[in-house]
């Protein structure tokens, strides 16, 4: 018999499946990081290191690649394969968690392109906290993840709907965790944002990871916030997904 | 019953689109739905298929409740939507194999029976390629193989062979005259095509507003509805007048409604050539389902142009 947990895993691997027979596309949809990494990291100023920024393009790479993902529901919407699996037994909970798990692997998978890549150039690598870094950034992708499905789920039959509220939070998310430029030295308004904005907590986290950092007062917060954004982002989904036809 | 309805409603805000249907169908019929495209055709089929709540009325698919049984009902029936229901970025045989998972099936019997349905489908040199470059009609035999996957006792179609070329569409309509009869399989589809509707189906509800019109064999709706024509040229007016008043017909167009109109022309000419009339041509015309329709609802089928 199934359960809500075999009925998971087969979205999970049916999602999947496309990513395993293409691994380059996960190359291609971190494009954007990687040119930050190139063009943008050499503009620091000389006390910020690699070490500060290289955690923020991580997450970055994850909100990049994870929030878009809900257009590929949104295209199996408009084709009639989401239709088709709503009318098998599977359970609606399981068309979201599956998917939403899914935007792990290819994360991990980029996570780890980015460390290597900036290993030759001075990043010091602690694998304990990078665990525990991608661990956290697992939580926080799900939930983004399962946020954007939300999304194609309420753009169904209006595609400028998905991709217009996708690109407004896109930059003010990422700019408010400061993931580009510190925002302490800010005013307060933007201190005030960038406080409401649950990346900064995440991003604050993988840099004290990333550096070795385990057992800090900002890995708990992160945790906090990627467990907060996960369960959020889950609930609304899978309430979405119930009510799709 | 295998379908059972009772004054099924669907209302969308001020919008009725299926207006009180209430219909059985019993196992094993092959039963089309036909009506212009915003007839509530397929609005019916989504409620069915449980996909759509009802707003009022009820329905029971082979026995079960479409609301407060929808994970058995969707057990039992197979669906062939609009669209198209393989993943594009997916391959043929991954989605199939996952069609099955999805139906409970471990994963060795889902791959022994994807292939079997690849084999049945002659979907063999495609299965492996990623379903955005396959063809119109492969993907739509793709369709068909996963709707057929779990074996249903009840297979839903919805449009099957819109945007089909003629020949995919005889392809279609074979597999499903095929699956009925090695199977027993219930068959319910929606057509706008009249000689869909009039070739496959042994049973055609007509659907009109969100309401049957009408119900029953394609021969017994023409003959019940419209009959069979018989049309006779004369060379003068005078003639023609002068022969649609002896037969009684009351039309100008010397036009005859007839049953079984073919085998009263002999005894129409006995009856002209004894009042010394000659007809030019004789030629006698069964009906058509868009007859039927523009019999029961003042409309031709044949303005709809169809969906994309």
């Amino acid at each position: 018999m199934s359960s809500l947990v075999t009925d998971t895993r087969v979205v999970f691997s049916r999602e999947l499946r496309p990513v395993l027979r293409s691994p380059f596309s996960i190359v291609f949809s971190m494009v954007q990081p990687l040119f930050f990494l190139a063009l943008f990291a050499p503009l620091l100023p000389d006390g910020t290191s690699l070490q500060w920024f290289v955690p923020g393009i991580i997450v970055m790479s994850c909100l990049f690649g994870t929030s878009m993902t809900g257009s590929n529901l949104l295209y199996e919407i408009q084709t009639g394969s989401h239709e088709r699996m709503l009318v098998t037994p599977l359970r609606r909970p399981a068309l979201l968690i599956g998917r939403a798990l899914k935007e792990i692997v290819p994360m991990l998978a980029q996570a780890v392109l980015i460390v290597l890549v900036c290993v030759p150039f001075g990043f010091r690598l602690h694998p304990l906290g990078a665990v525990f870094g991608l661990l956290i950034l697992a939580g926080f992708c799900v939930g983004l993840g399962a946020l954007s499905y939300t999304l194609a789920l309420a753009s169904k039959n209006q595609e400028w709907l998905f991709w217009t509220v996708q690109q407004t939070l896109l930059f003010p998310l990422l700019l408010l965790a400061g993931v580009l430029l510190p925002i302490e030295d800010g005013p307060a308004w933007l201190r005030f944002l960038s406080k409401i904005n649950p990346m900064t907590y995440v991003v604050n986290a993988e840099r004290g990871l990333f550096d070795g950092d385990v057992w800090s007062r900002a890995s708990g917060y992160g945790l906090i916030a990627a467990a907060a954004v996960a369960l959020v982002g889950l609930m609304i989904g899978v309430r979405a997904m119930q009510r799709s036809d | 019953m295998m379908i059972a309805t009772r004054e099924l409603t669907k209302r969308f805000k001020s919008v009725t689109a299926v207006d009180g249907i209430t219909l059985d169908v019993a196992e094993g019929e092959l039963v089309a739905l036909l009506g212009p495209n915003g007839a509530g055709k397929s609005t019916t089929l989504r409620m069915l298929t449980t996909l759509i709540p009802p707003t009022a009325g009820s329905a029971e698919v082979a026995g079960l409740d479409v609301v407060t049984r929808q994970r058995e009902v969707r057990r039992r029936i197979g669906y062939i939507g609009q669209g198209n229901g393989a993943g594009h970025s997916q391959r043929g045989r991954d989605e199939l194999i996952s069609q099955g998972r999805a139906y409970g099936l471990p994963v060795r019997q889902a791959r022994a029976r994807a292939t079997e349905l690849i084999d049945s489908l002659g979907l063999g040199e495609v299965a492996d390629r990623a379903v955005s470059t396959l063809s119109g009609g492969q993907r739509r035999r793709l369709d068909i193989a996963m709707g057929l996957f779990h074996a249903p006792e009840l297979l839903f179609l919805d449009e099957p062979s819109t945007g089909l070329d003629p020949q995919n569409r005889a392809n279609l309509q074979e597999h499903i005259v095929r699956l009925r009869r090695e199977h027993g399989t219930t068959i319910v589809l929606t057509t706008h095509y009249l000689e869909e509707a009039d070739s496959l189906a042994e049973r055609v509800i007509v659907i009109d507003h969100g309401r049957i019109i009408a119900d029953d064999s394609p021969e017994r709706l023409k003959a019940k509805h419209v009959g069979d024509r018989i049309v006779l040229t004369f060379h003068s007016e005078e003639d023609a007048g002068r022969a649609a008043h002896l037969l009684q017909a009351a039309r100008k167009d010397d036009q005859v409604t007839a049953d079984n109109g073919p085998a009263q022309v002999p005894e129409i000419l006995e009856e002209l050539r004894t009042a010394g009339l000659t007809p030019a041509a004789v030629e006698t015309r069964r009906p058509t389902l868009d007859d039927v329709f523009l019999t029961l609802t003042g409309r031709s089928l044949r303005d709809e142009t169809p969906e994309a």
